[in-house]
């Protein structure tokens, strides 16, 4: 008997809890959604700067043996394994893993480098012809077309992001276009993005149980990286250069 | 009394004529047979990584983009300053900056990724990049020195050209601090993010494009038998001098600035101290043979007034400018970026290590190509037209000058 009641109440208890808050929410936040509905941005729409995406590299997650981002990243943007004339030091990086070591202290990281999605990147200010530009949602970019291989953007990035195409290149992916005598970096996978996917290297850093990426709208302050931004210590790298970048780093 | 100078085309019938047009047109051809093979097989058959982006082609072009604004002091000199003994100069003045321009922008254009899109870059612009602007400045400069030199030359604009002439210098310096501000902008390097680069890049420009003036001068007057007094020669000496000197402190005060700041130590060590090619480049080409031994030379009482001498001093500033854009160029490449400052760093993308650069044939031959084509308009322009006076003998170039001397 008393078994029954106790079932009774809990179930109207949750109901009534369920209730409150759908009403609560009515009430507070007429048309506002907290969790932002899945809708991917039609093709034909020009991405807005209400989104800017951004990536929390969290380095006590990283594991030092691990490259799963980087073997994603390749197979994902089809480089890596397509520049047969070229030295190791000419072949193309998108994403590279860097063990780093304190002097003074000893403390030993690894974290995955690329490019860093600067609000004000250095690349777009130096690039003679605009072919280094970065879309309003914050994903920094390099035009095939426009691009004359100049190459003073690989002067002027102070991460070492970007990478210079030195030979002739076959079976490129449809959808990560490259071309001798341009020069390219990290997309931030941009193909995904755009159909509300996630980075491959996020992604398969998550599918190694890893978690040490975190994707997502930065001026969503209900995302996952922002809150995760919000809760705990992060870096900028180069951060003396006031750069905003969207990349952070926690742990170093 | 004012004087005029007697211009004329040089006869260019003699064997060694023919000799120095073949000779440099067969450099201009392989330079641009090096060319053809590098934009066909892709930049992987040069000495350039992803780690030292701008190699030897830079080297050659910034060298005598620099030299190119250099060139035209002389010029100036007679023309904004109002020097008389300069005058008859500003002629060769004016079409040696033109030339060294052409093949410094020649080589610079080859070694783009892509020089089939030069049309891009000049129709495209990003007004926020300095490379931009430099695009506008060399252009502008051309042809702010064509019309430079039609007023000196034709008889009827005489009247505008001393206007011209102030244009162009003024033209010149703002074109010498785009190219200096190239290097001086990029704040992410530790080796440049200097303002004083630009001053820099202006007197390392009034040296070396005055060594050029000078080997250029001597050489066309004593191949052809012409005339040349010490009154100009001995100016032309004492000035290199003067310049020699200004770069040399330039040069001291940007090592003593980064010395100062404890962020900097590292890269002055490795051009100072640990860097090898880069160390021996800077003291013993740039500082002991391309400065302190020519200027020593050119103040030497007895050897200051010898012509081979001043000869020898004017190709060793040369020598001496090449290793040091080599050293500030590559050098600065060659020395890691700081992405984490404190930290050791390691990586497949020789993070935290000092890069390695050999130029190749290639890209030498493409350098020394720009050269030869600059020396190659010089030549025809001044078999084609009045460029040279007949005599730069001391008394007809400026009695009172000569007296003074």
């Amino acid at each position: 008997m008393s078994d029954t009641s106790n079932r009774i109440d809990s179930a109207r208890r949750a109901f009534l809890n369920k209730a409150g808050a759908a009403a609560g929410a009515a009430a507070i936040a007429p048309g506002v959604f907290l969790t932002t509905p899945a809708v991917a941005r039609p093709a034909d729409q020009p991405v807005s700067s209400e989104k800017r995406w951004g990536i929390l590299v969290d380095t006590n997650k990283c594991a030092s043996n691990c490259d799963a981002c980087v073997t994603a990243c390749k197979d994902e943007n089809g480089w890596g394994s397509t520049e047969h004339h070229s030295s190791q030091e000419q072949q193309s990086q998108w994403i590279r893993k860097v063990e780093i070591r304190n002097r003074s202290t000893g403390f030993v990281a690894t974290l995955p480098l690329m490019c860093q999605h600067c609000e004000h990147p250095p690349c777009v200010d130096v690039c003679p012809t605009g072919a280094s530009f970065k879309r309003a949602d914050g994903i920094v970019l390099v035009d095939k077309h426009i691009c004359i291989g100049c190459r003073y953007c690989m002067m002027a990035c102070p991460y070492k992001a970007r990478s210079f195409i030195h030979e002739d290149l076959e079976d490129q992916l449809p959808w990560a276009p490259r071309g001798k005598g341009t020069v390219e970096s990290c997309t931030l996978c941009v193909q995904r993005v755009d159909n509300d996917g996630t980075p491959a290297c996020v992604e398969a850093c998550s599918a190694e149980n890893h978690n040490a990426l975190v994707f997502g709208n930065l001026n969503d302050e209900n995302s996952d990286i922002s809150r995760e931004l919000a809760r705990a210590e992060s870096i900028e790298l180069r951060a003396d250069l006031a750069l905003n970048t969207g990349v952070r780093y926690r742990g170093i | 009394m004012k004087l005029a100078p007697n211009y004329r085309e040089i006869e260019g019938k003699s064997t060694g004529f023919r000799v120095l047009l073949g000779g440099l047109g067969l450099l201009a051809a392989l330079a641009f047979g090096a060319f053809l093979y590098m934009e066909h097989s892709g930049h992987y058959v040069t000495g350039m990584t992803n780690q030292i982006v701008w190699g030897m082609p830079h080297v050659f072009a910034i060298f005598l983009i620099v030299a190119a604004s250099g060139a035209l002091n002389v010029a100036s000199i007679g023309t904004v300053f109002g020097k008389s003994l300069y005058k008859p100069l500003g002629r060769l003045s004016g079409l040696l900056a033109i030339a060294l321009l052409l093949g410094g922008l020649m080589v610079l254009v080859l070694d783009l990724g892509h020089p089939d899109r030069l049309i891009v870059a000049m129709t495209y612009y990003n007004f926020k990049s300095i490379f931009a602007w430099n695009i506008i400045l060399y252009n502008g400069f051309l042809a702010v020195t064509i019309v430079y030199l039609w007023f000196m030359m034709e008889r009827k604009m005489n009247r505008y050209y001393r206007a011209a002439g102030t244009v162009a210098f003024v033209w010149r310096l703002i074109l010498t601090t785009g190219t200096g501000s190239i290097f001086g902008w990029l704040v992410a390097r530790s080796a440049y993010d200097m303002a004083m680069l630009a001053p820099m890049f202006i007197i390392m420009s009034f040296a070396f494009g005055l060594a050029i003036f000078i080997l250029v001068l001597m050489a066309a007057y004593s191949w052809t038998g012409r005339p040349l007094g010490d009154a100009v020669l001995f100016r032309l000496k004492n000035l290199l001098g003067v310049f020699i000197a200004a770069v040399l402190y330039f040069v001291m005060v940007y090592h003593l600035s980064n010395l100062y700041a404890t962020e900097h130590h590292g890269v002055e060590r490795f051009i100072l101290m640990d860097g090898g090619i880069y160390t021996q480049l800077f003291w013993i080409v740039q500082i002991l043979i391309g400065s302190l031994l020519p200027l020593a030379m050119v103040y030497h009482p007895t050897i200051g007034k010898s012509r081979p001498a001043i000869a020898t001093a004017s190709l060793l500033v040369i020598i001496g400018g090449m290793a040091q854009v080599y050293v500030l160029l590559i050098g600065g490449q060659a020395y890691p970026l700081e992405i984490f400052p404190g930290y050791e760093v390691t990586s497949s993308f020789h993070d935290g290590v000092v890069n390695s650069y050999s130029p190749s044939i290639w890209e030498i031959t493409l350098g020394v190509g720009g050269v030869a084509v600059a020396l190659l308009v010089v030549t025809i322009a001044i078999r084609v037209l009045r460029f040279l006076p007949v005599s730069l003998a001391d008394d007809a170039v400026d009695p009172h000058a000569a007296k003074a001397d």
